[in-house]
């Protein structure tokens, strides 16, 4: 199968090589230059052969960016960027994703409820970690994907995108506050306190004010366009605040515990564990999906109200 | 498999039964109001374009 795809994606490329070489050949000369122009030390070169090749690699990729999206404005794939379009493409896919959530977070349940062996330390109480993880991974990925759809609706004044912020932003609020109370509730046991001013959970408290102020924020303009455009600045200046949550465990010595899932090495947990908490994660994620769609459908009517195309969506 | 050791949860039951039940809570709920909002939504359309 690999090979048969890369064999077509050369013939493709092939086919249009005056693009393909034109990188290519962008790419050689800027790489000669380099030397003509510094001069022949060759430890110098050295030192800086692997770097500049890096780079040169990627601006001679950025050359066939334009031709990209060729292809897709051609066959109208981006006409689905028009809300009146998306609308029955959503409202035909979030069946789907509800059911497949719903089935999901049976399995994570169960596999977290029954078949996860006792902590030894924590005995049962560990088991709020089924729900507390995923819902503070979904929280911190929302705001990220809300950031992005604020940010790409604002630069490029793209309706729909901004309206997907919105749908975001209720579900990523819900899923932060979600994640702040069952982590207050498994500290109780754990810690002796429900809350603690710790680095973690003050950022996160941080990430719960943002969404709440961007959801205020939206409603309380009533141009739909100003609204977009005030909230996409307060989603995108909150932005820096994810990463800090993420690595607020490993910069400061903070009662919360380090990140049981790196990417790094072999997780700190038991197998059957971290099975449950990934199914859970996935519930959570098509969950999202299906719920943030379904709020897209109803800002899409809100908004279109206007626009003629509504009396045909009524059929579908 | 005893039910009520179970469900017991070494005497943590609270906080865990409680944190899911908040959860069950959140979600449905969240749920049922889209639902609602897209159904009303949905209706206006309908008296709309009679």
């Amino acid at each position: 199968m690999f090979r048969w795809l890369v064999r077509r994606d050369l013939t493709l490329a092939w086919r249009r090589r005056a693009d393909a070489l034109s990188t290519l050949f962008f790419f050689v000369i800027v790489v000669s230059l380099f030397p003509l122009s510094i001069g022949p030390d060759t430890q110098l070169l050295r030192s800086i052969a692997s770097g500049l090749v890096w780079v040169a690699a990627l601006l001679a990729s950025m050359l066939s960016l334009g031709r990209l999206f060729a292809g897709d404005y051609v066959d109208g794939t981006l006409e689905y960027a028009s809300p009146g379009k998306f609308y029955p493409v959503a409202s035909k896919m979030i069946p789907w994703f509800a059911t497949a959530a719903t089935i999901l977070f049976i399995i994570g349940l169960y596999v977290g409820l029954f078949l996860a062996p006792r902590d030894f330390q924590q005995g049962e109480a560990y088991r709020v970690l089924f729900i507390h993880v995923p819902a503070a991974w979904m929280g911190m990925l929302l705001y990220i994907l809300m950031a992005i759809y604020a940010g790409i609706g604002w630069a490029f004044n793209a309706r729909l995108s901004s309206m997907m912020a919105s749908s975001l932003s209720i579900t990523g609020a819900m899923f932060t506050f979600l994640s702040l109370v069952t982590g207050s509730m498994w500290g109780k046991p754990t810690w002796g306190t429900w809350w603690v001013w710790d680095a973690r959970t003050t950022s996160t408290l941080i990430l719960l004010f943002l969404y709440i102020g961007f959801v205020s924020l939206q409603s309380a303009i009533d141009d739909p366009g100003r609204a977009d455009r005030a909230g996409a600045v307060l989603a995108l200046v909150g932005v820096i605040n994810v990463p800090i949550i993420y690595f607020s465990v490993q910069w400061w010595n903070t009662l919360h515990q380090g990140a049981t899932i790196r990417l790094v090495d072999k997780p700190t947990i038991a197998a059957p564990m971290l099975a449950a908490m990934l199914i859970m994660l996935a519930a959570c994620w098509l969950y999202s999906i299906a719920v943030v769609l379904t709020r897209l459908c109803c800002t899409i009517i809100e908004r279109e109200r206007d626009v003629g195309w509504r009396e045909e969506a009524l059929t579908r | 498999m005893n039910w009520s050791k179970f469900f017991s949860m070494d005497g943590y039951a609270f906080y865990v039964w409680g944190s899911y039940a908040l959860a069950l809570v959140a979600m449905c709920g969240e749920v049922l109001l889209v639902v609602r909002r897209k159904k009303t939504l949905k209706r206006q359309l309908q008296n709309f374009s009679k």
